[in-house]
């Protein structure tokens, strides 16, 4: 009797268990998304304050919320979950759309900043930071104990630029080209020397002792995590332009092609601890204009909306979930060592941008002002890598990890909220040049064109090989070998500016039907 | 240095042309080297055939346009100054940009440059390019992959877009409106020398 009052309902039943996790990140995302919408619709906001900024603030509050609440707050942003998951898409967006031509033109400088910038940062601030953290005679703190390489690892964790926050800030200021893609390539290139510095400081600060052998050792491994990333990215992106040659009978999967592929190229790149970010990067830029000419006009429309889409929510969970484990995190404050974090990172980056500038603008054609030095110095943000790579120490072999985690945290917080909130004003006060909306017209496309063999042959008239001719012969090769290869059919012929022809036809034809345009429907 | 200015006494007006093009020393030195080695047989000017005897050039879709770029009209042959003349154009801007306006514009300024490429397209100097000079290009580039029609196409579409004035044709002016948002200094600039 008394099991058949209990069941009145035979088959309902409370099992929240059973879908606590799928639930919960469905909450997790509603919820950035809704935040990304609210936003966007309080009037005059948007324009003050950067929505990362906001979105950290939220992350904070919910934080602060779940713990007034008694519950345990679920541990958001474990690195596993920001490696594999969050940090993909915003790389895959940011690599797939890379305006390759800026890009190149100014590899030189975009390197110069990423790696030997980035080297210049994590050996100047965790040197100094050792050799403040030595000399407190009045003050025999805990601080005594911090050896010289668990300093350097922080150094090396801490001066990484953050593609992400670059990536949300800058978009909203729209900068002029050349200051946005030196900021953002240093913020994509720079992983490979995080990757190798991170994991060597961690193995010798584990083995004791570091001779020339193993500095030597370290730039060899630079060398192959940096390289075999971009290998391992091309041959993915070679492998989806191939691929995508054979699916014109079934287009419902053309952009499943592009986002496993991608995937598995940033997987097989960790799994060797390559760079995965310069693998994905590699990936996106190498298989676009192939798989572009060779999937329908929807499945591209959806790829770009997709990517749009997931890199969009992540950075926005990324933001939340930081702001999440800042209420979370078990915190180690110590004011010395903050402090100097703080200012060490700003003086560095000065002080490195000026240097390696005053060496780039030697060897380039068109020089990089004061002003636009100090965009690229203060648009150095910090973000979410940091907070993960920090996050990933171990407690029993760094027993200062608390403290260097609520360092990390603090960085972050000033360059997102202080440097984040200022630069807007700033580039409108230095009057910066800005973006200028890119609508790309036909004369454009074919005088650029026109430039370019023009230059080429004043390179060879001169006899100066350089940048011209180099590209000239690659797209020679191109045309000849790859484009037969990769590229199905007829469109394997076509010229670029064909091409672009088609693009600007059917966009207009587009526009012109959704404005009702010509034909007056009844 | 010394060597350097010894042999520089051997190029003839090299002052001049520093003065005049803002090359450096260097810059002229290595033209004139250039020079030398293009002029294979020793007479102190080029001919169109020693620019054809460089190896690049005759794949280059508009490598006739550039060869003849460097003669002026009804003439044979170029000596050094004019060749020298001709590659300021290409020039990197210095920094020191506002100083203009007082003396004769730079050949590197963004409208000698814009104006040099102009040319290259106006093969019969009327000071407009007409839809068959845009026509003779586009064929040029394009390598026979394409269809007349198309050509056309894009020719029609290319003038429509940038002629202001309905003539039919682009006007200096209307080039250099399309251009507006290009980096000039940056597209059309050769490192010579580091």
């Amino acid at each position: 009797e008394k099991n058949y009052t209990k069941k009145a309902f035979p088959v309902l039943d409370l099992d929240y268990h059973h879908i606590q996790t799928p639930f919960e990140i469905s909450l997790w995302v509603l919820l950035a998304s809704v935040m990304k919408l609210g936003f966007h619709m309080i009037p005059r906001l948007p324009g003050i304050v950067p929505e990362s900024c906001l979105l950290i603030t939220v992350g904070l509050l919910v934080g602060g919320l779940i713990k007034l609440a008694g519950e345990k707050v679920p541990p958001v942003l474990d690195s596993q979950l920001f490696f594999l998951c969050l940090l993909p898409p915003i790389i895959l967006d940011a690599g797939y759309f890379l305006p390759i031509r800026p890009f190149m033109e100014n590899l030189g400088t975009i390197l110069m900043f990423a790696v030997v910038g980035t080297l210049w940062n994590a050996f100047f601030i965790g040197g100094l930071l050792y050799a403040v953290c030595q000399i407190q005679p009045a003050n025999p703190s805990e601080l005594h104990q911090l050896e010289i390489l668990p300093c350097l690892l922080f150094g090396s964790i801490i001066s990484a630029v953050d593609p992400v926050a670059v990536l949300a800030v800058f978009e909203e200021i729209h900068i002029n080209e050349l200051l946005h893609i030196l900021v953002f390539g240093e913020s994509l290139l720079n992983d490979a020397v995080t990757v190798v510095l991170y994991h060597l400081f961690e193995e010798y600060s584990a083995a004791g002792t570091v001779t020339v052998l193993d500095g030597f050792l370290g730039i060899i491994s630079f060398l192959v995590v940096s390289l075999g990333g971009i290998l391992v990215g091309a041959i993915y992106g070679i492998l989806t332009a191939f691929t995508s040659r054979f699916t014109s009978h079934t287009r419902v999967i053309e952009p499943l092609f592009v986002f496993v592929y991608s995937y598995m190229a940033y997987l097989s790149a960790e799994m060797f601890h390559l760079s995965g970010i310069m693998a994905l990067i590699a990936c996106g830029a190498v298989m676009r204009p192939y798989v572009e000419a060779n999937i329908s006009h929807k499945s591209h429309t959806t790829i770009k909306y997709f990517l749009k889409m997931w890199s969009s929510v992540s950075e926005t969970l990324i933001f939340i979930f930081l702001g999440v484990a800042t209420v979370d995190g078990p915190h180690h404050w110590n004011w010395t060592f903050v402090t100097v974090t703080v200012i060490l990172c700003l003086v560095s980056r000065v002080i490195g941008v000026v240097g390696l500038t005053c060496v780039i603008n030697k060897f380039r054609i068109v020089k990089l002002t004061t002003k636009d030095q100090f965009i690229v110095a203060y648009g150095g943000m910090r973000g979410a890598i940091a907070f993960s790579l920090g996050f990933l120490l171990k407690k029993e072999q760094f027993p200062m990890r608390e403290m260097f985690l609520t360092a990390i945290i603090t960085v972050i917080f000033f360059t997102v909220f202080v440097q984040g909130m200022t630069i807007k004003p700033l580039v409108e006060l230095l009057a910066v040049k800005k973006k200028q909306e890119a609508k790309r017209s036909i004369n454009e496309e074919i005088h650029t064109q026109f430039l370019d063999h023009l230059l080429t042959g004043i390179e060879d008239i001169c006899g100066h090989y350089g940048h011209h001719h180099w590209k000239d012969k690659l797209n020679r090769f191109n045309k000849k070998y790859v484009k037969k290869c990769l590229i199905a059919g007829e469109r394997s012929k076509e010229p670029q500016l064909i091409a672009f022809y088609h693009k600007m036809e059917m966009k207009q034809a587009i526009d012109l039907v959704e404005s009702g345009g010509g034909v007056n429907l009844p | 240095m010394g060597s350097k200015s010894s042999s520089l006494n051997k190029i003839p007006n090299a002052q001049e042309l520093m003065q005049e093009t803002g090359f450096s020393a260097a810059h002229i030195l290595r033209l004139y080297e250039r020079f030398e080695f293009l002029d294979v047989d020793q007479r102190g000017e080029l001919r169109p055939e020693d620019f054809g005897a460089i190896r690049e050039l005759p794949m280059n879709p508009i490598g006739d346009r550039i060869i003849s770029a460097f003669f002026s009209p009804g003439k044979e042959t170029v000596d050094f100054a004019s060749f020298v003349r001709i590659l300021a154009h290409f020039h990197p801007t210095e920094t020191s940009r506002s100083r203009d306006g007082v003396q004769p514009e730079p050949a590197n300024s963004r409208t000698r440059k814009l104006k040099f490429a102009f040319q290259l397209y106006d093969q019969d100097r009327d000071g407009k390019i007409s839809r068959e000079e845009l026509l003779q290009v586009l064929r040029t580039m394009l390598e026979m992959q394409v269809t007349e029609e198309q050509l056309q196409s894009i020719a029609e579409r290319a003038i429509q877009e940038a002629d202001l004035d309905q003539d039919d044709a682009i006007s200096f002016d209307e080039f250099r409106k399309s251009l507006e948002k290009v980096d000039i200094d940056h597209k059309m600039s050769i490192r010579f020398l580091s």
